[in-house]
């Protein structure tokens, strides 16, 4: 809601810097709030968060410039950890999108099918990790199929919901000029479903990382997951803090990303 | 009959990326226990003028007396009926519950506001749906309990917003006898707003015309048709249709001030 | 009748599979026990104290975080998403806290407080938090204004438009946003339950059958009650939400 008498150019100026300015800079208090408290409590438990920065500093960014500053650390944690995540949405999200829209226009296959894909969705995919485990063993497959099982659910019962939600009118004007059904389903029901597809496809992102985290946990010879169990066990507090904070900014930048994406590709179809 | 509603000088200019002036200096009297209509083109600032009267919108300019008080804030013994009754009524309350709750903060009891409820629900028809939910019931009855819900209030002076544009015709024909036999037997003042000409002819003791945006009244016409009209010989009546005649006319022949502003009207 | 038998062959179809799949040998001796074996198994597993405690550890410390999330969630959404400046102000810190992924956190609590019940249950409210948190703010900007402005027309006092207008008409989104949060927080309560020692509850018997026993019967049993709980939470929420917000489909997304 724009205030009534600021002026139009006055605004445009607020969304542009002032919103931004004012929230970075509650950021930047809570971090300096963070440090005042931390630093004459001096608890191993609770690093203040320039020494967080330091480590994280130290743990990823402090490489050879042959590297462009990388460490070993961030071909050990962090990219292969990136990497199962990525892939084992990517699969989840083909998958899913596809099956769901076809799901979703089929009235048949979903009373069969329907409630048998909610009760999956109702399972806490962590349960899961042991079948998993003694399936694959220890190592990629295993994550990657974690990750693949836990977030497919959404995806594939939200694009159901959409595909399900295009007009009668439509439908019918589809059939009435004898529309091809792949022609159909790629230039109607995608577009149409758009929507609910993306509401899908980013509560699977958030899922994902939770995903890739337990499987790391549980089962994984590298990656942050892992990294972050180590810590635990040699009580590097800091070190955890570091992993913590280390996620958050991949969630964040994940979650942006796809953002970003879902704006580009909702402004490109007018609904 | 004493003066009910006294606008003086009234004016809004909504601020933003484009300023638009809805109106720039409007002064009429109601009288009590009259029905007042004001017709203009659409997007002429209809709206504006009555959510500047409710005080929902403070206006930039001028002032309104409501019997002889300075209104200031909304006032409490005024009524607002809104155009899209699906949007005014509220969803998660029966048709009882959606009338007696503004009675509460009025300080009448549960049983004074129940029995209220009731005889407003008998003035438009409604006894036997008080226990039904708003999306339970057929457009033109959401609206019905939308003017119950503001008769309910006992309001000094009604104000109607476009208050039949989104029913069919033949409930509009209906709602509009009902209230007018429901003003007649309440002796209620109103104020209804409506860019149908034939509407504010049949309703109204009182056309005032508006032009395009800014709103300016062009003319003031009483409505010589007597208390008991009908919606087939009222409208064949010769007063009626050389009315008619003489407001479409106005309305075509207002010159219109600023054409680019005027299109961007804004609405509500 | 129909509606009723299509998806209960469904589900009979997918069990026969499964049990030609088990049955096959195409994976490991007990890897991938048939459903025959792991119903047998349910059914006696629901018969012993010890798993029923696990249960109810589960579901208790479940329904706790749930309390707890929406009892901060729902307040702090109203007071953020009716003052601009707050909403504005604590949206970035927000915006930062909620995608750690919860259970990123579960080694650092761990290390701080332990691994008793708390510990669980705490990680479960963090989770739980933010869904209800979102769903709050963003239905506070979808009340239509033309609704508030019907209370304002009747003058009606600002305590009375708290509670008989703006919370029914958030009420679609913040049922939409506790099932979301509900899933959510069994998920990472499971997970400490299988990452923590001692803790308790189904996660804890899961892994204990997985990693010490290798009894995946006992695991896709366990497995199998997790994913009632959830289903029967989640079709729960969604028959009140049918039953008590009638005027609105479900706000937000499911």
């Amino acid at each position: 809601m724009s205030t009534a008498g600021a002026a139009a150019p006055s605004t445009r100026l607020w969304k542009r810097f002032g919103r931004p300015a004012q929230q970075w800079g509650v950021l930047l208090a809570c971090l300096l709030g963070w440090q005042l408290v931390t630093t004459p409590v001096q608890s191993v438990f609770f690093p203040t968060p320039l020494e967080i920065g330091a480590r994280m500093w130290s743990n990823w960014f402090s490489g050879p410039a042959s590297r462009m500053f990388l460490t070993e650390a961030v071909f050990t944690d962090i990219l292969p950890s990136m990497s199962r995540l990525l892939l084992g949405w990517l699969i989840a999200a083909v998958v899913g999108v596809t099956a769901g829209l076809l799901l979703g226009r089929s009235g048949t296959a979903m009373a069969y099918c329907g409630a048998l894909f909610s009760f999956a969705r109702s399972i806490p995919p962590p349960a899961l990790v042991p079948v998993f485990l003694v399936l694959f063993g220890i190592g990629f497959r295993m994550q990657v199929a974690t990750i693949v099982f836990g977030v497919v659910w959404p995806v594939l019962l939200n694009s159901a919901d959409g595909a399900r939600a295009v007009d009668v009118t439509k439908t019918e004007t589809a059939r009435a000029f004898r529309i091809p059904r792949g022609q159909w389903i790629g230039s109607v029901v995608l577009p149409a479903a758009l929507p609910k597809v993306f509401a899908g496809l980013r509560i699977s992102l958030a899922l994902a990382l939770i995903m890739m985290v337990i499987s790391e946990l549980v089962g994984s010879t590298n990656g942050i997951g892992h990294a972050m169990q180590l810590a635990q066990f040699r009580f590097e507090y800091t070190q955890l803090w570091a992993g913590v904070v280390l996620l958050g900014v991949l969630g964040y930048a994940l979650n942006a990303a796809l953002t970003a994406v879902e704006k580009r590709v909702l402004r490109a179809l007018p609904q | 009959m004493g003066t009910m509603l006294d606008v003086t000088g009234l004016g809004h200019t909504y601020d933003g990326r484009q300023a638009h002036t809805a109106m720039s200096d409007l002064t009429f009297t109601v009288a009590s226990g009259e029905l007042t209509c004001i017709v203009g083109p659409s997007g002429c600032g209809k709206s504006t003028l009555l959510r500047c009267i409710a005080r929902l919108v403070e206006p930039s300019r001028g002032q309104v007396h409501l019997h002889g008080d300075l209104v200031r804030e909304v006032p409490e013994d005024l009524a607002v009926v809104f155009q899209d009754y699906s949007r005014s009524l509220f969803p998660w309350m029966s048709v009882r519950g959606n009338i007696e709750f503004p009675l509460r903060s009025r300080g009448l009891s549960k049983a004074e506001r129940r029995e209220r409820a009731t005889e407003t629900l008998g003035w438009v028809g409604l006894a036997d749906a008080a226990a039904k939910y708003p999306w339970q019931l057929s457009g033109g009855m959401q609206q019905r309990v939308a003017i119950a819900r503001a008769l309910a209030c006992r309001p000094a002076l009604l104000l109607m917003d476009e208050p039949f544009a989104s029913v069919d015709a033949q409930t509009r024909f209906d709602l509009e006898d009902l209230l007018l036999r429901v003003r007649k037997e309440q002796d209620t003042t109103v104020l209804l707003v409506t860019h149908d000409i034939d509407e504010s002819v049949y309703l109204g003791d009182r056309v005032l015309v508006l032009s395009q945006a800014p709103a300016e009244i062009v003319a003031d016409l009483p409505v010589e048709l007597g208390d008991d009209r009908d919606q087939i010989t009222t409208r064949e009546s010769e007063t009626f249709v050389h009315l008619r005649g003489e407001i479409a006319r106005l309305l075509r022949d207002t010159p219109i001030p600023d054409s680019t502003s005027s299109q961007a009207a804004h609405r509500g | 009748m129909r509606g009723s038998i299509r998806p209960l062959l469904g589900v009979a179809g997918f069990l026969a599979v499964c049990e030609i799949v088990g049955r096959s040998g195409s994976a490991p001796q007990g890897y991938l026990p048939p459903p025959s074996v792991v119903l047998v198994e349910l059914a006696r597993l629901l018969g012993e104290r010890t798993f029923l405690l696990d249960v109810i550890a589960t579901v208790l410390s479940w329904l706790i975080a749930l309390a707890i999330a929406a009892a901060i969630a729902v307040p702090a959404g109203l007071l953020l998403g009716s003052v601009p400046f707050l909403r504005n102000a604590v949206g970035a810190v927000v915006e930062f806290l909620r995608p750690i992924p919860s259970v990123a956190l579960i080694p650092l609590v761990v290390v701080i407080a332990g691994g008793g019940p708390g510990t669980k249950i705490f990680l479960a409210v963090y989770a739980a938090v933010w869904p209800l948190l979102f769903n709050t703010i963003y239905a506070l900007g979808e009340i239509d204004d033309q609704l508030l402005d019907s209370a304002r027309a009747f003058n009606i006092s600002r305590p009375e438009l708290l509670l008989r207008v703006t919370l029914p008409g958030v009420a679609p989104f913040v049922l939409t946003g506790l099932r979301l949060s509900a899933s959510t927080a069994l998920i990472v309560l499971i997970s400490t339950e299988m990452l923590v020692p001692a803790s308790g509850g189904i996660g804890h018997f899961i892994y204990l059958a997985g990693s010490g026993a290798g009894r995946m019967d006992q695991v896709l049993a366990g497995t199998l009650v997790a994913g009632l709980l959830g289903y029967a939470i989640n079709a729960g929420m969604a028959g009140m939400q049918r039953r008590w917000v009638t005027w609105a489909p479900a706000g937000g997304t499911t």
